[in-house]
């Protein structure tokens, strides 16, 4: 099977720091790729780099096995790659339907639309709440409530359904869970499986081992500015990844080349 | 890994607790005002736009309570309201413009001068002249969006700048009344009026009327509109969102150094002259309406028609005290008064809906 998104000795310097060191990634259809890292092992600099908002000194991504060049997050989101940012870069005093339609809206068909550009606010609505409705996020009754009314599990649901009602190909979650409650994680973590239950893989950038042992096929060990094994969930324990993720223990040999 | 603890084990099971509920509560009643006003800002200027009318109506009688003199409220805030709509579209971007009278009299001051020292056709003169404004416009938005410096610094700059070009240029001369209508009677266009009843208009009273509701449908109904709220709101998201928060910026200060460029031409109409020293305190009268009527000074909140009520309660205010005789002193007390209550309202919107 071909990755759906790879990656092949990227490198980034950052002045004389090496924040990406020759590293290597793949994702493959369909599945929830978890990637996990201590504190400065590079592994927000590997998200960037997939996700257009840093351009690496060296090495290839491919999506498809094509090989792609994002200069900006906007190339990268045009390619089909969707990512949820730990801030969820939303309007808060602006609507659910005004945010999820931000920077993409749709503009009225015919003369109002193409002369005075004007919005078709309906369809945009109607859109909204039907990806809501996928996710089963559709107790939020009033698509125009301002997205600052909502609770941070709600906004972290509304944020998931943008990126997966346009993210065709990859989308990415960056600590999903950090600023939510026991409850509302709980939430994330059923919208992370029902994106992938509608076939769109996922990476998942997170600090939280249980929530990753819960969700992910496969967890991307990152360590030093690269990929230092990729673990089974199945297989391995929680300390595991710990104990690999910190240099505590060296993974074995065969985990190496997966 | 020996005794693999209980939590983990606990885990890989499907937790079965019911998640998060994404039901909404039972709103309270100050829950439910809250709502309203955070859904339409513009309802308490309009509110104290309404009751301010009808007190003054109930001390002073027909005087005031008259179609005239509620139209010449309308008249004396022409030029504040169609600045202040500029204004309102920076502040919404959680910006602020404090050169947009110096943009309005040098706009001004282009459009006479050019017609009457150079000789060119008015109509191109009045295209210079707001071509002017629309440039001072884009001066200050390519400062605040490409060199990232504070609006209120570039602002505080070019207003300086601005206001020396426009008395440096001119020679600080006034082209008169008398010569502009002789010559250049188009240049007092905006002063032209016109009777329905006893209610008397100008074209510029038209005009900002008809400014201040284009501007409210474009910032609903275009995705440009949802934009300058989404950059004033947090420019950071907007952009990572995929707006050009740049370029919106730009945008934004652009049509609103045009708008004052409109102002300028609006100023000829109703004071008959093109004078270098007109309309020097139009800044900070266009802050007080914005704030007034409602719009946010941390930007991304608050509606253009909230402005235009926020300057006709102005207008009303001191029209009304000095029907009644006061010292215009208690205009200015009043104003005061309502701008600190317009931002504690602006403040309580914003925390209950936290």
């Amino acid at each position: 099977m071909t990755p759906i998104l790879s990656a092949k000795g990227l490198v980034k310097h950052y002045g004389r720091v090496t924040a990406l060191d020759h590293c290597d990634f793949e994702l493959y259809p369909g599945e929830v790729l978890a990637v996990i890292g201590d504190n400065g092992a590079g592994k927000s600099t590997l998200i960037k780099a997939l996700s257009g908002a840093v351009i690496p000194d060296e090495g290839e991504i491919r999506l498809n096995g094509e090989p792609v060049r994002f200069a900006t997050p906007h190339d990268a989101r045009r390619a089909g790659i969707e990512t949820v940012y730990q801030t969820l870069a939303m309007s808060p005093a602006l609507s659910i339907a005004d945010n999820m339609f931000m920077g993409r809206e749709i503009r009225k068909p015919g003369f109002m639309g193409r002369v005075l550009r004007q919005l078709d606010h309906k369809e945009m609505e109607r859109f909204a709440r039907e990806k809501l409705n996928d996710l089963g996020l559709m107790t939020i009754q009033n698509i125009n409530q301002p997205v600052e009314t909502l609770s941070g599990g709600q906004r972290q649901g509304v944020a998931v359904a943008r990126a997966a009602a346009f993210g065709s190909k990859v989308v990415i979650l960056d600590e999903p869970t950090a600023a939510l409650g026991v409850k509302e994680s709980r939430r994330v973590l059923e919208l992370i499986q029902d994106v992938r239950a509608k076939g769109i893989p996922i990476i998942l950038i997170s600090h939280n081992m249980p929530h990753v042992f819960e969700v992910a096929d496969r967890v991307h060990v990152h360590r030093l500015g690269r990929r230092l094994c990729v673990i089974d969930p199945k297989n391995h324990s929680m300390s595991d990844a710990v104990a690999y993720m910190t240099g505590a223990k060296a993974p074995e040999e065969e985990l190496n080349a997966v | 890994m020996t005794g693999e603890s209980d939590y983990e084990t606990s885990v890989r099971e499907r937790r079965t607790e019911t998640p998060a509920e994404f039901g909404s509560r039972r709103a309270g009643l100050m829950t439910r005002v809250q709502n309203t006003l955070h859904a339409t800002p513009a309802l308490v200027p309009l509110i104290v736009l309404i009751a301010s009318i009808a007190i003054f109506g109930l001390l002073i009688g027909d005087r005031f309570f008259s179609p005239f003199s509620l139209t010449l409220v309308l008249q004396q805030v022409q030029i504040v309201g169609i600045v202040a709509a500029a204004q309102s579209l920076v502040i919404l971007t959680a910006g602020i413009d404090l050169s947009v009278g110096a943009i309005t009299v040098l706009s001004s001051v282009v459009m006479g001068q050019f017609a009457f020292r150079y000789g060119i056709p008015v109509p191109l003169a009045l295209a210079c002249g707001l071509g002017c404004g629309a440039l001072c416009g884009a001066i200050n938005g390519t400062l605040v969006a490409k060199m990232k410096l504070p609006p209120f610094i570039v602002t505080l700059g070019t207003w300086q700048v601005f206001l020396a070009t426009n008395y440096l240029y001119s020679r600080n001369e006034t082209i008169r009344a008398q010569d502009i209508q002789a010559e250049a009677s188009l240049l007092q266009l905006f002063g032209a009026k016109f009777q329905i009843g006893g209610a008397v208009f100008t074209v510029g009273v038209v005009f900002m009327v008809v400014l201040v509701l284009g501007l409210a449908w474009i910032l609903r109904s275009t995705a440009w509109g949802r934009h300058v709220y989404a950059v004033g709101d947090d420019a950071e998201a907007a952009q990572l969102s995929g707006v050009n928060a740049d370029r919106t910026l730009i945008g934004v200060y652009t049509l609103a150094g045009l708008i004052c460029g409109f102002a300028g031409w609006a100023l000829i109409g109703r004071i008959g002259s093109v004078s270098p020293t007109s309309a020097y305190e139009a800044n900070i009268e266009s802050i007080t309406a914005v704030v007034i009527g409602g719009i946010s000074l941390f930007g991304g909140r608050g509606s253009i028609l909230g402005t235009l009520f926020g300057a006709l309660i102005v207008g009303v205010f001191s029209l009304g005290l000095r029907l009644m005789g006061a010292d215009a002193q208690w205009t200015y007390f009043f104003i005061g008064v309502l701008i600190i209550a317009a931002v504690a309202v602006d403040q309580w919107i914003r925390k209950v809906s936290a």
